[in-house]
């Protein structure tokens, strides 16, 4: 198990993983809370419903990767299309926004619920919801990191230039985490696979 | 409530031709939303998300994901202009990157 999802009964999942491991996802996951964002906390004194009626952006994020995260629903070819995506961002990312930060919390609170891990590492269970939660972070996580990394097709594969970086490449820390956390993901989605 | 005031049916009946001019022409032309192609999600993942919202079987969400890939975008469904803005809405809760087209092929 260890590397590798596994199924549980009840559609959960389960992985072991050392100390090392449980640290990397767990930054990962917050540098991704503070990329999404704070939640939209009503200032003191303001109507908390108001929240919930707020209007989100109409522009597409600037940082490539949260452009990634929350793209053009009608592309950006023209200018009547680029109004669509405005109106229909201005409707729709809250929510996508609120979604993807409830994901990575819930990746943030099961490896905190391990606690103290020995050195043999520790089995993280999950839940068929928190096999969800993990599925959508691990997908952010990797779009981020991609985008950040600038990966294309030509990098796929074994035999893709991301696998041969030489080890002074200062890229290389980053690649090894994308590769892993793509591993991760790949084991997960297979116990899932309905 | 001084200023509210309860609208009055003053006329119910229209003629019918006066209520055919009021009516917008919608073309019949459906809606789509297409996923396209990108470097980082995997093929395993793609196939899981056809499978898991939309329902599709395996043969059907292996081979649209297939066709992602290989011609660079696929038309995953169709419908009414609201009803592509939710599965759009929905693929990119995935993480998928999608757009929706009025299909004019």
């Amino acid at each position: 198990m260890a590397g590798h999802f596994e199924a549980t009964p009840g559609g959960g999942a389960a992985v072991a993983l050392d100390e090392v491991e449980i640290a990397i996802l767990r930054s990962l996951a917050v540098q991704l809370l503070e990329l999404i964002g704070p939640g939209d906390e009503p200032a003191e004194g303001e109507d908390p419903l108001a929240a919930l009626f707020a209007e989100g952006p109409s522009e597409p994020p600037t940082d490539p990767a949260l452009a990634r995260l929350f793209p053009e629903a009608y592309g950006d070819d023209d200018k009547e299309l680029r109004e669509a995506s405005a109106e229909f961002r201005r409707f729709t990312e809250n929510d996508l926004r609120t979604r993807k930060r409830e994901d990575a919390l819930a990746v943030v609170r099961t490896l905190d619920a391990l606690g103290p891990v020995g050195d043999d590492g520790a089995v993280l269970s999950l839940t068929a919801d928190q096999c969800r939660n993990w599925l959508g972070s691990l997908n952010d996580l990797r779009l981020t990191i991609g985008t950040r990394l600038e990966v294309s097709d030509e990098d796929e594969g074994q035999d893709g230039s991301l696998y041969r970086l030489p080890d002074s490449d200062p890229r290389k820390p980053m690649v090894m985490a994308y590769l892993w956390l793509g591993a991760l993901q790949e084991t997960l989605v297979e116990t899932l696979m309905p | 409530m001084g200023h509210v005031s309860v609208a009055a049916p003053v006329e119910i009946e229209r003629p019918e031709s006066a209520e055919e001019t009021f009516a917008v022409p919608e073309p019949d032309v459906p809606w789509v939303t297409l996923v396209h192609n990108d470097p980082v999600n995997l093929m395993s993942y793609v196939t899981y998300v056809f499978q898991a919202y939309f329902g599709y079987s395996k043969d059907k969400a292996h081979k649209l994901m297939l066709d992602v890939h290989q011609k660079g975008r696929a038309v995953v469904s169709s419908g009414s202009r609201e009803e592509m803005e939710r599965d759009v809405q929905a693929m990119h809760g995935y993480g998928l990157w999608a757009t929706l087209t009025q299909d004019r092929n």
